[in-house]
């Protein structure tokens, strides 16, 4: 038996390239090249500016759940990045002249990566980054409630997401799409390693998402802050518990499906195979009992950020708090309910595909509920247009879009006639993209200062938006009209003159969301060259509504000097009504945080290189590093001594110099909150 | 719930310093979501089972001409007996005043499950033997992981067990490993429960059909 498995000198990324120079091998020996000189950059920076010990000690050690959702916000960017441009490549590929400059296997290794990156590795960890951020602060929380498990998800998505990357260096990703439905991913039609890049990448992010799953919901159920009832917890916080148990029962399916795959094709097992018995129509219901879900535990944490920016900048209590709590736990009930609605046309009856398409429009009612919340929000504010809530905006508008062609395809009539279509894929975008990025953004926008202790920038961040904006709708428009004119998804290219014109209105659109990219990369780097100018230390950038609010920029390690006591629904808005500015301390008292340790990484790096031995089918290896990483598990529970203290006394001169700072920082008018005399501490007028 | 009541009842968490709230009972609760995540993995091979029993026969045996009920008789037997030596031993560890009592209804609860796991591999060879291994059809396919994922918690279980005696000695019987004592057993009792709904649709259901 071969050590190194199906491995061979043919799966390094430059191979190919030397041996059949085309455009097609040359572009994805670029991307290799990328990878492989972004890594060695990477690595070339850290050690001239000798930023390998604080990276390991500050960051990659670090249990500290403000810590934990920067790195995965930083993962969501890097992969997003690569997936908008995949997307740019498609685009050029289908502009020019058929048969275009991919080969077609490429083109469709290209949508199916950028598929699974832009679901898996740039919405999920955006997502899950902003809840570790934002959800204790607003909950009265210190840190999640198994912190060590935390930093495990992180790292097992970080894994994850660097096997897909190594799919451009070494191998093949596969070539089926994000969904990978057998039998054309079984071992006969896709023979290479194509398809295990996609099981075990999955495998690895699954894991990490259903733990930190549990972990949110036990956060939220055990850790809030006393007299914080369910009903007075921020709405982020509600959509979050949402999401995580979204996560804890429709990850597993995943997990499942991708499993019993990795079977029929490693093992010869026939549950998906064409003969013998097998049946695919379970891996398509099991992976849409995941697949969605999975669009609402993307979505409703969005739903979340807007709930928050939408009224901080219309200087208004939300509209309808209860409604919107329905409404959310209305969605995340529903989502179980019509995941039929994928697969349409895939053999069922009449009778079950009307009760899917039925259960589909219902929730369409309680979504609805919501941006009728937002917009009454809204109505007769004092809106301030901030980066955060233009993207607010925007997705409201764009999303009902989005929503109207749901309801349409939710049809299973209309859904015959366009069921894999760009009509699809544009429905689907629409709702992504305003839905989930939007939101994130806005997210981001809103809660830096947490993190980092200063604004973005405003300017970079208004030309972020309109670029995505306007972007966006050049580039999904023209597929809703191409769409229904005919044109399949998933096509290499199209020889039908009549689409051209879309097509290039289509380009021209990815260019400009490749530019709203660019854009945000430009606002981060102004940002932190001007952050100075941009700090907000007393803690108040916006007039917020939430406790996050009350804290001080950046956040303080232990969050809160001491556990706030909870009377309302909106206790910071209420202290402030009372003219503080700083919530009144309860008791100090020594508290307990969780101690730095680098076990997690290593315990999720043994398993990505166990999952890689996986892929190549260097059985030997993967089952060494498959013990191995349990014993890191074992060598953890040995470990009791997990905890370092915060004294009392430390914590009461924190909340001293907090009060102080607040206290001698001047006071900002709403004309000047996107100026530098916005120190945190801002009011409507100045008294 | 009732069940986490009770269980951290059984703790008797000793110490609650100030600022710093029942993480006993918290990791329990966690534990318990878990174990719903894990019940939806149940819940799908069992699914996936209960079609290739029907359409998934293809050129192989089918259920009835498959199994017997004598040997998962006495293996559901061993493994629900194994159920009830794991409650002594919790109950040990609330009243016992050593932890003799604990260890040794442990013993007997793991010794029990790999008799379970003897029974359940000697049928598997068997059948393999016979030449229905999991590559002839869709519903060996779908008996063989639906069972054998049942067989690995166990294992893993049993496992578990193991090191868990090994960490009693060193650390001595305290909140933590009462605790763990207590995870396990709910582990131990979820995979009593999915056997029973494992025996009824696999081996009783199977034969009778």
């Amino acid at each position: 038996m071969n050590i190194l498995g199906s491995l061979d000198w043919n799966d390094i990324f430059i191979v190919p390239f030397l041996k059949e120079p085309t455009l097609s091998t040359g572009i994805a020996a670029g991307a290799g090249g990328i990878v492989v000189l972004g890594a060695l950059a990477l690595a070339l920076l850290l050690t001239v500016k000798g930023w390998w010990k604080p990276l390991w000690s500050e960051w990659i050690t670090s249990l500290d759940h403000k810590k934990i959702g920067v790195m995965y916000v930083v993962l969501s960017g890097i992969m997003l990045v690569r997936g908008v441009l995949e997307a740019v490549v498609m685009r050029a590929q289908q502009v020019s002249p058929a048969p275009g400059f991919l080969s077609v296997e490429h083109h469709a290794e290209l949508f199916s990566t950028h598929g699974t990156i832009m679901i898996f590795f740039v919405a999920m960890p955006f997502l899950t980054g902003l809840i570790n951020v934002v959800m204790p602060l607003q909950i009265g929380a210190r840190d999640m409630e198994f912190p060590f498990m935390n930093a495990v998800s992180l790292w097992l998505s970080v894994g994850g997401a660097a096997l897909v990357m190594a799919s451009l260096v070494v191998g093949h990703f596969e070539t089926g799409g994000w969904t990978a439905y057998p039998p054309y991913t079984g071992i006969n039609l896709s023979p290479n390693e194509g398809v295990d890049y996609w099981i075990w990448s999955l495998a690895l992010t699954s894991v990490g998402s259903t733990l930190s799953g549990i972990n949110f919901a036990v956060t939220i159920y055990k850790q809030r802050a006393p007299g914080m009832t369910l009903m007075r917890m921020p709405i982020f916080a509600w959509t979050t518990l949402c999401t995580a148990i979204l996560m804890i029962f429709a990850m597993m399916p995943l997990t499942v499906a991708s499993l019993m795959l990795a079977l029929d094709r490693q093992a010869g097992f026939h549950f998906f195979t064409a003969a013998q018995g097998g049946n695919m129509m379970n891996f398509a219901n099991m992976f849409w009992l995941f697949g969605h879900p999975e669009v609402y535990i993307l979505i409703l944490p969005a739903f979340g950020v807007f709930s928050h920016v939408i009224p901080t900048f219309s200087g208004k209590k939300l509209y309808g708090y209860t409604s919107l709590v329905w409404a959310t736990i209305a969605i995340a009930v529903l989502s179980f309910t019509v995941w039929v609605h994928h697969f349409f046309t895939m053999g069922q009856t009449t009778n079950l595909n009307a009760i899917f398409g039925i259960a589909t429009m219902t929730i369409g009612v309680p979504t609805g509920v919501k941006v009728y919340n937002w917009l009454l929000t809204m109505y007769r504010g004092k809106l301030r247009f901030s980066t955060a809530m233009l993207f607010s905006a925007g997705f409201m508008f764009t999303f009902v879009i989005g929503g109207v062609t749901g309801v349409m395809l939710a049809n299973p009539t209309i859904d015959f006639a366009t069921h894999n279509s760009l009509f699809l894929v544009a429905h689907f975008h629409n709702m992504i993209i305003p839905g989930v990025l939007f939101g994130m953004f806005a997210g981001v926008n809103y809660w830096f200062p947490l993190c980092f202790g200063f604004r973005l920038d405003e300017t970079w961040g208004r030309r972020s938006f309109w670029l995505w904006m306007v972007g966006f709708y050049l580039a999904f428009m023209p597929l809703y009209a191409i769409g229904l004119m005919g044109a399949p998804r998933r096509m290499a290219f199209f020889t039908d003159p009549a689409y051209l014109p879309w097509l290039v209105i289509a380009m021209f659109g990815a260019l400009m969301v490749l530019g709203g990219l660019a854009a945000q990369v430009i606002q981060i780097w102004v940002s932190v060259k001007n952050r100075e100018s941009l700090m907000v230390p007393a803690g108040d950038p916006w007039d917020g509504r939430g406790l996050e609010w009350s804290l001080g920029c950046p956040v303080p390690e232990y969050d809160f000097t001491t556990v706030p006591h909870i009377t309302s629904r909106e206790p910071w808005v209420d202290a402030k009504a009372q003219g503080k500015r700083v919530i009144d301390p309860t008791e100090f008292v020594d508290i307990h945080l969780p101690k730095s340790t680098g076990l997690p990484f290593v315990t999720a790096m043994i398993a990505t290189i166990g999952a890689f031995a996986l892929i190549f089918q260097m059985w030997l290896i993967a089952a060494v590093f498959f013990v191995a990483m349990w014993v890191t598990v074992l060598i953890r529970s040995y470990d009791t001594d997990w905890e370092e203290t915060i004294s009392a006394e430390e914590l009461r001169k924190g909340y001293e110099a907090h009060k102080h700072l607040v206290e001698t920082t001047p006071k900002a008018t709403f004309e000047d909150e996107f100026t530098s005399k916005n120190r945190g501490l801002i009011l409507e007028e100045v008294v | 719930m009732s069940a986490t009541m009770t269980h951290e009842g059984a703790v008797h968490t000793a110490s609650h310093d100030h600022g710093h709230h029942d993480k006993t009972g918290t990791v329990i609760f966690g534990f318990w979501i878990f174990l719903m995540s894990d019940l939806i993995a149940f819940s799908l091979m069992i699914a996936n089972y209960a079609d290739a029993e029907w359409h998934g026969i293809a050129n192989g045996p089918s259920p009835h001409e498959l199994f017997s009920l004598g040997l998962p008789t006495i293996e559901t037997m061993a493994l629900l007996i194994s159920t009830f030596t794991f409650g002594l031993c919790t109950l040990g560890m609330k009243y016992g005043a050593s932890m003799k009592r604990t260890v040794f209804w442990l013993v007997v609860t793991l010794a029990l499950g790999a008799i379970f796991l003897g029974i359940e591999l000697y049928e598997f060879h068997e059948f393999w033997t016979e030449g229905n291994t999991p590559q002839v059809s869709g519903f060996l396919t779908a008996y063989y992981s639906l069972v054998g994922l049942h067989g690995l918690h166990v294992t893993s279980g049993i496992i578990w067990g193991i090191l868990l005696m090994v960490q009693m000695k060193t650390f001595g019987m305290n909140d933590l490993m009462k605790s763990r004592l207590v995870r396990l057993g709910l582990f131990w009792h979820m995979l009593d429960i999915v056997w029973i709904a494992l025996f009824t649709k696999v081996y009783l259901m199977g034969v009778l059909s």
